[in-house]
């Protein structure tokens, strides 16, 4: 209980001492004079006497709480200033919608508007209770969690009661009819959640890739011919044609094409699904999904950003690194009468990561 | 005791009623007590003991993070559109004119750019889930290290690991919604996670995204279980975990006066209330300014998501990093299970490291209960040098999931220090086993070193660094006993083997607890967690000091050496001097 010096055990608050042999009789239905009015509504004299103050009430340096106060008042204040400042930086700037410096100037003056609103008001309050409020320390005494015996006892025997009264003990059918009733129940929610999507099936193995459909550039939506596709070394994202809106025929088909020198490409590269030594593999990694969308053109490496699993392009996208299990399946491809790369069917396998009925 | 407090008592025709709480709070104050009875324990509120160190505050800033991320969410709220429909942008931000996106995406660029303070309250939102995961983290540590979990705190203890690991999901489904490139991948990542599960694997994902990946459900879903479903779970969580909390007491740190049977700090009121009033303001300013200058999470530099892309370098938010680690980690190990794939390479690094780490510590306070035999309650908290074992464990975990979070930036790591990324995997591959072992070798000598240290000080005082020279010529340095305070922080409890040690002859039944091989097991770890060097007791002298000097106070020094001694080298020095002359 340092810091707790001599404090008068007053009423808090009150500098004389209350007088109960002093008090006057109070006739019914008048207030009581202002020393003797409690919560409770007993005479004076049968409480007992009030503890001694356990906080003093005066800061212990008053120069120094004077100071303090100036400085905390000056705080409080400029955070008042900048609570208002938030509120004229809301209305005083119009978000324009041509042009984003507006947003930029707007968020910059509700920021540290606020920010000065809270940082002040937060440095304040540590100085009001570093330097004004008198430092103390007190204790507290702690006792066992656990409840006494006599408690246990009593709330055994309750518990006891209620249960023989119950019946719920010695009656077993009404028990076990009531547990068998409650488990139905218990599943039932589960079975509501049946229809949160429809069942796999056989949909995971396949991809919208038919033999016919064109390889069209992701982004221009443009078939490609093998000769303009031309610059050994380099790799483009191709998708089905006329699936460039459907997200969900995208995340399996999604397929990248890779020009090789003539004699780069070996096995276990299926040849015949070449086309003047362009490939295609799938670009959804064999890991869990990502796309492999990183080339590397000195290595012949291809590269999935997330999980770094690194697929050997010549040699038929053969894992070289990485958490992947398999390599990315390559897409039969050839060209129509027309000239245009082809798909000559679906991917023979299925393409993305591991499932447990992919077998 | 008396019912009849309030009108009938004092008996006013008007029902106005004068007394003690009407004096300080007024009429308002009678009317509450008046229906609430709350005198008594608003009393017990006002005046709780509060104790003060540091670390407490860490726990604070993960409640405060939490307030604010319910104000700014709500905000978020009024203004975001969880849809998949695709909408064709045309709007402020000029570069994605014209671009095909979802309404979520879109919605996200209109809180951005068009909503004003919109900005603000998304990064304040995003960099207080931040937040709040790193004071979690930091918060649990504090516990596990000070040994705070212990009976009877353990509920709490499990309550935050539940806490954190909701933290996780709360953290990965906020930072989905907007539905921008980074964390649509995140979604596939996830998906790809889902489908590798045996058995139901496929199921989880087809009922988790209504159908295939991506399809039209998932942003939905995920936005009602981020806005309403975990935040009520962690807001009823931590109603719990404060009310224990309140009702068991704070812990307190080794010091003067702090003893198992007390609490010693500042009253609830006015001090904590202050100072933690002051704390919140502290917060929610620092993520102000947070807000306003760091600029987190620029979806509309992602662009909308869409399966085919991916952008270089795509890393989570700093708390998903261990998970991202374990995946880069993996080798690529699969089984083909009578025609099903077990993909191992996927099972492992998203189950069995988070889930070690959180399985253990959940076991670990029954576990080192059982292992120690002490069932007693502790309110005084260890110094985490005392309990050499669990701080070594501590420290291991840390250097496990350190590595865990390292190899979850490893393209970063080896793009900033040009070295080969495979390498990166390569060393954390044995790292991830050969380091948590390092690191608790390690940290069990240097907690067992401060140990001696602070038994060397409390036996022989601490060194003043005042040289004195004896008339014989010999230097030897002044120690000064340790002060009163520190005294007692040094003389805190370190764990005692409570377990009964078996007698030495073979004749002597051994007590029931160390009987069987499960006995002698939790004898010999008992023996580990308890290791320690004891606190001298009494004046000291000869007390756990068997190196037999017998002038201990001075080390010293022989005259011969270079007497590089400091001003106090004063020949007239003798033991009578002041100490702290200089």
């Amino acid at each position: 209980m340092s810091g707790t010096e001599d404090y008068s055990p007053d009423v808090p608050g009150h500098g004389e001492a209350a007088e109960p042999s002093r008090a006057p009789h109070r006739v019914i239905g008048t207030p009581p004079p202002a020393e003797q009015r409690t919560l409770l509504g007993t005479a004076p004299q049968d409480n007992p006497p009030p503890a001694p103050r356990e906080l003093p009430a005066d800061p212990p340096d008053p120069v120094r709480a004077k100071r303090a106060e100036r400085i905390v008042a000056a705080l409080f204040i400029l955070s008042m200033l900048a609570g208002i400042g938030f509120i004229a930086a809301y209305i005083g700037i119009e978000l324009s919608s041509k042009s984003l410096d507006s947003v930029l100037r707007s968020n910059l003056a509700l920021g540290v508007s606020m920010s000065v609103a809270f940082l002040a008001l937060g440095v304040g309050a540590v100085i009001w209770v570093r330097s004004i409020m008198p430092d103390v320390e007190l204790s507290e005494e702690r006792h066992p969690l656990a409840s006494s015996e006599a408690d246990r006892e009593a709330f055994a025997e309750t518990f006891q009661e209620g249960a023989d009264t119950s019946q719920f003990v010695k009656r077993p059918l009404l028990r076990r009819t009531l547990i068998a009733a409650t488990i139905p129940l218990g599943l039932a929610p589960l079975v509501l959640l049946r229809d949160m999507g429809p069942l796999p099936g056989t949909s995971l193995r396949h991809t919208v890739w038919r033999r016919g459909l064109r390889l069209t550039i992701a982004g221009s939506n443009q078939p490609i011919k093998p000769e303009d596709f031309d610059t050994p070394g380099s790799m483009i994202t191709v998708i089905p044609q006329g699936y460039q809106d459907n997200d969900n025929a995208i995340a399996k088909a999604a397929v990248i094409i890779i020009k090789f020198e003539p004699g780069q490409l070996r096995a276990p590269t299926n040849m015949n699904w070449t086309v003047d030594n362009i490939v295609a593999y799938s670009k959804i990694c064999t890991h869990v999904g990502c796309p492999v969308a990183l080339y590397d053109q000195a290595l012949h490496h291809i590269l999935c950003p997330c999980h770094q699993s690194t697929f050997n392009a010549p040699q038929g996208a053969q894992v070289l690194f990485g958490p992947a299990p398999r390599p990315l399946p390559q897409l039969p491809m050839g060209v129509d009468s027309e000239g245009y790369l082809i798909a000559l069917s679906d991917f023979h396998e299925p393409v993305g990561p591991s499932f447990w009925e992919r077998g | 005791m008396s019912t009849s407090h309030g009108a009938p008592a004092n008996g006013q025709a008007n029902g106005k009623v004068e007394g003690p709480v009407e004096k300080v709070l007024g009429q308002t104050g009678v009317f509450l007590d008046d229906r609430l009875r709350a005198a008594k324990s608003t009393r017990t509120f006002l005046r709780k003991i509060f104790p003060d160190h540091w670390s407490f505050l860490l726990g604070e800033i993960a409640l405060y993070s939490f307030i604010i991320l319910l104000l700014t969410g709500t905000f978020l709220t009024l203004f975001f559109k969880p849809s998949m429909n695709t909408v064709v942008y045309h709007g402020v931000y000029t570069r994605l004119n014209g671009v095909r996106m979802s309404e979520a995406y879109a919605s996200t660029l209109n809180i951005s750019f068009d909503v004003r303070g919109g900005l603000l309250m998304r990064q304040i939102h995003h960099w207080a889930a931040d937040l709040f995961m790193a004071a979690l983290i930091a918060h649990m540590l504090r516990i596990f290290f000070t040994g705070a979990y212990r009976k009877p705190r353990e509920f709490n203890w499990l309550i935050g690991i539940v806490l954190f690991t909701l933290g996780l999901l709360e953290g990965l489904f906020g930072y989905s919604l907007p539905d921008d490139l980074l964390s649509g991948t995140g979604l596939r990542i996830t998906e790809g996670v889902a489908l590798g599960i045996p058995i139901v694997g496929t199921y989880l994902s087809f009922f988790l995204f209504g159908g295939q990946f991506p399809g039209n459900d998932i942003i939905p879903r995920l936005y009602i279980i981020h806005v309403l479903l975990i935040p009520a779970i962690l807001l009823a969580l931590i109603t719990a975990h404060l009310f224990f909390m309140f009702h068991q007491k704070h812990t307190q740190m080794p010091g003067q006066g702090h003893t198992n049977q007390n609490v010693v700090g500042q009253p609830m009121y006015p001090y904590f209330m202050a100072k933690t009033g002051a704390w919140f303001m502290f917060i929610f300013g620092f993520l102000a300014v947070l807000g306003t200058f760091a600029q987190i999470n620029p979806i509309w530099l992602y662009g909308p998501y869409t399966p085919a892309a991916i952008s270089a370098g795509s890393q989570p938010d700093f708390y998903m990093g261990p998970l991202e680690g374990s995946l880069r980690m993996m080798p690529s190990w699969t089984w083909d299970l009578a025609g099903h794939t077990v993909a191992w390479n996927v099972v492992i690094p998203a189950l069995v490291p988070l889930g070690l780490i959180f399985a253990g510590a959940a076991i670990w306070p029954f576990l080192e209960r059982w292992l120690t035999g002490d069932y007693s309650e502790h309110h005084l908290n260890d110094r985490p040098r005392n309990a050499a074992t669990r701080t070594a464990i501590g420290m291991g975990v840390i250097t496990f999931y350190g590595i865990l979070w390292l190899e979850g930036a490893n393209d970063v790591i080896a793009d900033h220090l040009d070295i080969s990324l495979y390498t990166t995997t390569e060393i954390a591959r044995y790292a991830i086993f050969i380091g948590p072992v390092v690191a608790y070798w390690v940290t069990k000598r240097i907690c067992l070193g401060l140990q001696r240290k602070d038994t060397e000080s409390l036996l022989h005082g601490y060194e003043t660094g005042i040289i004195e020279m004896t008339p014989e010529g010999e230097f030897i340095e002044r120690h000064a006993p340790v002060p009163e305070e520190q005294r007692a922080v040094l003389l805190a409890p370190r764990p005692v083997a409570e377990l009964p040690a078996p007698p030495d002859g073979d004749d002597r039944v051994p007590p029931p607890a160390t009987r069987g091989a499960l006995g002698k097991v939790r004898l010999a770890l008992g023996r580990v967690v308890t290791e320690q060097v004891p606190v001298p007791t009494g004046d000291g002298h000869g007390n756990g000091h068997g190196n037999g000097h017998h002038e201990p106070e001075r080390a010293a020094v022989t005259a011969g050496e270079p007497a590089e001694t400091g001003p106090g080298q004063g020949q007239s020095a003798g033991p009578e001097d002041e100490p702290g002359r200089q």
